[in-house]
């Protein structure tokens, strides 16, 4: 029974050599393999939503070696709804790649499925160096799937990508390295008990490499100044690509969650809340930057990604408060985000494929086929992206401002948050008019008749739909949603739990 | 219940026309005025009830967290809102269809209609603040929809987008203070929020947040200096502004200030702020409508002006003025839309809607005359029309106002207001449809059909009927709506158009003389008014717009500006920044652990180091010599490792450091040999003081790391490594055993990376970078003897040698070093060896083995026996071995971990292999040569034939 816990890496882990052996000449059987394996995915996240709502903290101890010695699997509230988030954004992104992106290039199946596992290795790991193992697999899985496809952009923008990421690797390697050389382990929670009875003398050495880490993970969820991989590589990412990396921003953001509230929460004396001074600035200057750059954007592609990094500022501000309740609120919004990221991609990808010649750029075009429907799905996107209501977004930002009520830099928060949505707002009506209203130059003829394209199927259209209604869904039981996220957020606050259950006594 | 159906129909039913305009327009039509009936018959039911003064409620929560409730009530002044939304949408449902024409998509229109109704119905019968907000956003959205309904005009498209900014960022604002009113009261319920008026007004959040909460109200409603937005969303089809501006969008921020009267005014700051906006946008507006030629411009003027009077008469604080503003809005929404309908019809059937192309048309179209000077008539403030009534009582109590100590300031301002209200309205009737009858109109002027002409015809009724009986007709919807915006029993007032010799009849009659003077003398007013300075707000905005835009581009790309090595130098900037603030912030202190004395083999191995460092500063434009110098770099490495007793590690890395540089070399051979010097002189110092700083500081932190004393979990490793793992070697123990779990995840990224670049590469020669290869002419001197025989001799006699070593290598590897990774590296060496020496085409003839698959096998292969230990009950890759003795043999051990190993060796050699295959695919397209069929180019055995 307990094995289920490791499954959601196995799965993939098997999945993806079998096709990559078996199936990779034929493209039918590889989709029908990948897509079945990620439904797979997303009924054993869904049992695991359940498995750790009981609130208890369930731990794997693989190689049945105790901790901290071996490497230990966590599954609790917030890795259970990781990889739920996970396998449902991958299940719709892979049915938006499957109508034809998938042939564009090699290997795409077996890459995204080792994708899936880097991800969920990461949500479930109780253990630093295992931590770094998937985030190479992710990071390495993910470029070769950045550069699906090709092109010389493309390649150029991978590069960059995935010289960033090695950096911020090798930092990984470094800060662990250091965190080792003062406490001895590897693993969170034997970290979370020594770091209250670290020596004084040892204390800046733990530090350097616990803030460097945050640096790590800062490059993972795309803070300034450590942001600059995300727009080259999101706009210029296969669009299913893009819509999944949506997912890995958030890694970084769940790291940072996992280790600042596990190791260095209130109970950590002199360490306590180490991050709060760094991340708050960088978070709320992210914000600024991403927004902006919405406002700055000439291509569609581009300004999903600098809203992207302007989510990710608003995601980590209520982070950096480091309360439950606003924990809670910044949980509500990565899961939101991500699904609104994902389906803006898609939805740019819908827009770039019919306007052959101009692609996502801010230029107008003659109207192209289905322009009614998909500058529908945009409006929505953007409702999403920008938090108006009546979708999910808007009420992660009220979740937010909220929570941040108490704050000394409450009207900071709020000030930025709300004028940042305004520039979001403008950013994508000027967009929005411009791609799906403006079809003609003032004093040219009108064309009213749209090229018709031959349009390939109704996938991409369930893709966006999916992610879409997911979430009306988050939005309409944004209740008993939120319900589960104060108790993630609670359970994220009494490490001892966790310790206990990973340690035992 | 049936009160979140009136709510929610519209939205439900918003389907329906985007549907049904495939049977037909009329069906269109027929579909979207159900639903709006439907939904004005449910509000009807509960007419009786509250007339009674009760207040139907309905809830649920939604996140009770938060306090964001479901909660919907339904007073007088909701019910007065939501008749005015549903009776005038459907009016305007029935103008819609006759107005529109055969190329705009009606479907579509109703659709966004619908949206539009259904959001201000949420507005106005919201029980709780957030909701409210939620609905006051949708209405920003929706009506951004409608603006720019006709989207091939740009005038729609930037109407819709300032409108969408004005009034939603004014939403915003109102986000941040409907959060501080709720803090203040403790709930979002605004049937609380209403019982707490001493508390609210005593909170040092009060100010703030009624600031807020004005700015969205003010907005929405147009108030100046916020104002401009709305002439300009009259470039939407005239039913969506007859909709918008008489009795829905413009309307909603005078419902805020009406609904959130009882607690907020009264105060000082309420009275300053509100009366002054209102009176300042009554009077600046009725201005510049006097001097619009555009109907509808002027009417969008009118309308400002007239929101300015509304909302001045709530800024007094009196229930007077509560109840004057109340029936006002009844007033205005109906002679209002009655005359943007009557514009829309002139604009319709002449086919222009500029004063100075019209007049005369009384007689060409009488239906449409009547009705449009009743209409603004009774925006003058005419006796007999119900304009009047609501001007008389706001004249009386501005009459009555102090403004700053000053008595005369408001009365006389409220009258200059009616007086400029008076001359633009007569100018409305008597321009359009009096004067001499031109020769030409753009068409034919003739009255509408009946559709068009009865929604306007049942407005005036109204205008009439409540003119002259406003008691009967009015009396009971003002005295429920007022009651509930004053929440408190009503003052003495009496709805009638004859209330005596007051001062208000007096300003009414001043106004209504000076009216007729104005228009009297119009022309040199204009002329006047030419002379003047014309501030334009759109002009304004788009400069204000544009500036933000290129200063966002500006900073957007200057920052992002592609450069990679800018964007590294952010990033050690920031490690540099983080490791020496926080060594300065905390606590520290050097080491005590005792030192080592230095060996003069360490000396030379560091002083190597070093060197190789600097030669490599100093070679690595040339690729060639750079590379060779990374290696000797890891060799040193290497030997740092057998010196401090790693030897599985230096094994490890030898036998990477030649993987990689083989690999490497055989990449640089289609690469540029030399690095182009780009780099500024700047840009080189600020590169090199980042990496000495950041140098000195790993240095420094490393060395601080190493001078003391540490448990580690080694302890365990060392102990349980033979009794737990079955092996004496410990390094390996640790790959397979104790932490198999990340070998498991390092080989599959190995896998991975092969994978990638099989499917970069052969992307890659496919597209343009093949067809470049197929071109490519190397301009470096090559061998003459592609495949020396000495080389060939010598890799054929190791590769059985090597082999054996490989083989010796990962069976030894669990107690001695050694393991299925170095095997798997020192395999693969030998076979690239063979590769190298004879070419690829003549060795792969040789090995048919399928790197993907191998690749594939060896995952695979690691996870089953993860898996294995399932069936003993343990987790994902439990270890177990057994020792067995055979015959001559002796005792053996096997255990599952050589399983695992045998994965690891395999995907190691997969991957290596499955790299090399794919470089060489590129050197066979870009070498343009046959492939060898030989072992050799010569062969040896013609040669001694001869």
């Amino acid at each position: 029974m307990q094995h289920w816990i490791v499954m959601p890496v196995i799965i993939p882990a098997i999945a993806a050599p079998l096709i990559a052996m078996g199936m990779r000449q034929d493209i039918v059987l590889a989709r029908v393999f990948s897509v079945a394996t990620t439904v797979a995915l997303v009924l054993l996240s869904v049992l695991l939503v359940f498995k750790a709502s009981d609130g208890h903290t369930h731990t794997y101890a693989l190689g049945n070696w105790p901790a901290p010695f071996g490497i230990t699997l966590v599954l609790d509230r917030l890795s259970a709804l990781m990889l739920l988030l996970t396998s449902v954004l991958a299940l719709f992104v892979l049915l938006h790649a499957i109508a034809g992106w998938d042939r564009r290039g090699r290997h795409f199946h077996a890459l995204f499925l080792f994708l899936l596992m880097g991800l969920n290795g990461a949500f479930l790991t109780g253990d630093f160096f295992n931590l770094f193992v998937f985030f190479e697999v992710l990071l390495i899985a993910s470029y070769g799937l950045m550069v699906h496809a090709g092109g010389a952009m493309r390649l150029k923008a991978g590069v960059q990508y995935v010289v960033i990421n090695l950096a911020g690797s090798t930092l990984f390697l470094f800060a662990v390295g250091l965190i080792y050389s003062v406490t001895g382990t590897l693993n969170m929670a034997d970290l979370a008990q020594q770091v209250p009875h670290i020596p004084p003398a040892d204390q800046a050495i733990l530090h350097i490499g616990a803030l460097l880490l945050l640096l790590v993970f800062a490059v993972k969820a795309a803070l300034v100044p450590v942001h600059f991989w995300l727009p080259g590589t999101y706009s210029l990412a296969p669009a299913p690509v893009a819509a999944l990396f949506a997912i890995m921003t958030k890694v970084g953001a769940y790291a940072i969650i996992r280790l600042y509230t596990l190791a260095f929460g209130e109970g950590a004396g002199d360490s306590a809340w180490l991050a709060a001074a760094w991340l708050m600035p960088a978070a709320l200057i992210t914000l600024v930057v991403g927004m902006i750059g919405v406002l700055a954007a000439r291509s569609l592609g581009q300004m999903v990604s600098f809203a992207v990094i302007g989510s990710m500022g608003t995601l980590l501000i209520p982070v950096a408060l480091f309360t439950a309740p606003a924990m809670s609120a910044a949980l509500y919004y990565m899961v939101h985000s991500t699904l609104a990221a994902a389906a803006l991609f898609l939805i740019v990808d819908m827009v770039a494929q019919r306007r052959k010649e101009v692609a996502d750029h801010l230029s107008l075009t003659a109207p192209f086929a289905q322009m009614g429907l998909i500058a529908g799905l945009f409006f929505l996107g953007a409702i999403a992206m920008t938090g108006m209501p009546p979708l999910s977004g808007f009420i992660g930002k009220l979740l937010i401002l909220d929570s941040a009520r108490d704050s000394t830099l409450m009207a900071w928060i709020w000030g930025l948050i709300l004028f940042t949505s305004l520039l979001a707002i403008i950013g994508f009506a000027r967009a929005g008019s411009l791609v799906f209203w403006k079809t003609h130059e003032a004093g040219q003829p009108l064309r009213r008749r749209a090229r018709r394209l031959p349009v390939g199927n109704a996938l991409p259209f369930v893709a966006t739909g999916g992610l879409l209604a997911c979430m009306v869904i988050l939005t309409a039981f944004a209740g008993p949603v939120a319900l589960y996220l104060d108790q993630t957020a609670a359970q994220l606050f009494e490490p001892t739990r966790y310790i206990h259950a990973v340690l035992g006594g | 219940m049936s009160l979140v159906l009136i709510v929610m129909l519209p939205f439900i039913g918003a389907v329906l026309p985007a549907l049904m305009i495939r049977t037909g327009r009329n069906a269109c039509t027929i579909a979207t005025a159900s639903v709006t009936i439907l939904a004005f018959a449910l509000l009807m039911t509960h007419v009786p009830a509250v007339l009674r003064g009760e207040v139907v409620q309905v809830g649920w929560d939604w996140l009770p967290g938060l306090g964001l409730n479901a909660n919907f009530f339904l007073d007088g002044l909701g019910l007065l809102f939501a008749s005015l939304i549903l009776g005038i949408g459907l009016l305007i449902i029935i103008y819609a269809r006759f107005y529109l024409a055969k190329e705009d998509p009606m479907g579509t229109f109703f659709t966004y209609l619908l949206l539009f109704q259904g959001a201000m119905v949420g507005i106005v019968l919201s029980d709780n603040i957030l909701m409210l907000l939620i609905f006051w956003e949708l209405t920003s959205l929706s009506s951004f929809l409608l603006i720019g309904y006709w989207k091939h005009l740009p005038e729609g498209r930037q109407g819709a987008r300032m409108a969408l900014a004005v009034t939603g960022g004014g939403g915003l604002a109102m986000i941040a203070g409907a959060l501080l009113l709720g803090q203040i009261v403790g709930s979002y319920d605004l049937s609380v929020i209403l019982q707490h008026k001493e508390l609210i007004q005593a909170s040092p959040l009060y100010v703030p947040a009624l600031l807020l909460i004005l700015i969205g109200a003010f907005a929405k409603s147009a108030q100046f200096p916020l104002h401009f937005w709305l002439p300009h969303a009259m470039a939407a089809p005239t039913p969506v502004s007859a909709y918008l501006h008489s009795a829905t969008m413009v309307k909603a921020g005078i419902f805020l200030l009406a609904r959130l009267w009882p607690v907020l005014a009264g105060t000082e700051i309420w009275f300053y702020l509100v009366t002054t906006t209102g009176l300042i946008t009554m009077v600046v507006a009725a201005y510049i409508a006097l001097f619009k030629d555009d109907l509808k411009a002027l009417l969008a003027y009118s309308t400002v002006s007239h929101l300015g009077l509304v909302t001045m008469l709530l800024g007094f604080g009196t229930p007077l003025a509560a109840v004057a503003a109340v029936f006002h809005i009844i007033n205005h929404a109906t002679f209002k839309a009655a005359l943007f309908m009557s514009a829309g019809i002139v604009d319709h059937e002449v086919g222009s809607r500029d004063i100075k192309h019209l007049g005369g048309l009384v007689m060409l179209m009488p239906i449409t005359a009547t009705l449009a000077t009743i209409a603004a008539a009774s925006m003058a403030g005419i006796p007999l029309l119900n304009g009047f009534l609501s001007k008389e009582m706001m004249l009386e109590e501005a009459a009555h106002t102090v403004w700053a100590g000053q008595a005369w300031l408001i009365p006389l301002l409220a009258t200059a207001g009616a007086m400029l209200s008076v001359a633009y309205s007569l100018r409305y009737i008597t321009q359009v449809f009096f004067g001499p009858v031109r020769e030409h109109y753009p068409s034919t002027p003739h009255d509408p059909p009946m559709g068009m002409w009865l929604p306007p015809a049942f407005l005036v009724g109204l205008v009439m009927l409540i003119g002259l009986f406003p008691q009967t007709f009015a009396g009971p919807l003002v005295a429920a709506s007022a009651g509930a915006v004053i929440g408190g029993p009503l003052p003495d007032y009496y709805l009638s158009i004859w209330h005596g010799l007051t001062p208000a009849l007096f300003m009414s009659a001043v106004a209504l003389g000076l009216g007729i003077v104005i228009l009297w003398r119009y022309t040199q007013v204009r002329a006047a008014w030419q002379k003047g300075p014309h501030p334009q707000a759109k002009a304004l905005f788009d400069r204000t717009l544009t500036g933000a835009v290129a200063v966002s581009s500006a900073l957007t790309y200057r920052l992002h500006n592609g450069s990679l090595q800018r964007y590294l130098a952010w990033f050690i900037g920031a490690c540099v920044v983080i490791g020496y603030v926080t060594f300065w912030l905390s606590s520290h202190e050097a080491g005590n652990r005792a030192m080592l004395p230095a060996a003069p083999v360490a000396i030379v191995g560091w002083l190597l180091l070093i060197g190789g460092c600097a030669a490599l500063m100093a070679l690595h434009r040339d690729r060639l010599l750079a590379l060779i110098t990374v290696g000797v770099i890891g060799l040193i490495v290497s030997i740092g490792f057998v010196y401090l007793s790693a030897p599985d590690l230096a094994l490890t890395q030898i036998s990477v450091e030649v993987v990689t540089v083989v690999l490497l070399l055989l990449a640089l051979n289609f690469l540029p040999k030399h690095t182009p010097a780009e780099s500024m002189s700047v840009r080189k110092v600020r590169d090199g003081v980042l990496a000495v700083v950041a140098g000195l500081g790993v240095g420094a932190i490393a060395f601080a790391a190493m001078t003391r004393d540490f448990v580690t979990l080694s302890d365990f490793y060392l102990e349980q490594s033979l009794p737990g793992g079955g092996g004496t070697n410990v390094v390996n123990v640790i790959l397979v055993d104790f932490r198999g779990f990340d070998t498991f995840g390092e080989i599959i990224v190995l896998g991975i990376a092969a994978l990638a670049i099989f499917a970069l590469l052969d992307g890659a020669l496919r597209g343009e970078v093949g067809r470049k290869l197929d071109a490519w002419v190397s301009t470096e001197q090559r061998s003459m003897n592609r495949h020396p025989m000495m080389l060939v001799v010598a890799t054929r006699v190791m590769l059985p040698l090597a082999l054996l070593v490989g083989a010796y290598i990962f069976l030894r590897g669990h107690n001695v070093p050694g393991g299925g990774f170095i095997a798997g590296l020192v395999v693969a060496i030998a076979l690239i060896m063979q590769y190298m020496a004879s070419g690829f085409g003549w060795t792969a003839k040789r090995m048919r083995v399928d790197y993907h698959g191998m690749v594939g096998a060896g995952i695979l292969i690691a996870a089953a026996t993860g898996i294995g230990s399932w069936i003993a009950g343990h987790p994902f890759l439990t270890s177990a071995f057994e020792y067995f003795t055979w015959p001559l043999v002796g005792k053996f051990e096997l255990a599952s971990a050589i399983a695992f190993d045998t994965g690891v060796f395999l995907t190691v050699v997969g991957a290596v292999m499955l790299t090399l295959a794919n470089l060489s695919r590129i050197g066979r397209r870009a070498q343009h040569q046959q492939i060898n069929e030989q072992p050799m180019d010569v062969n040896p055995l013609e040669n001694t034939k001869n």
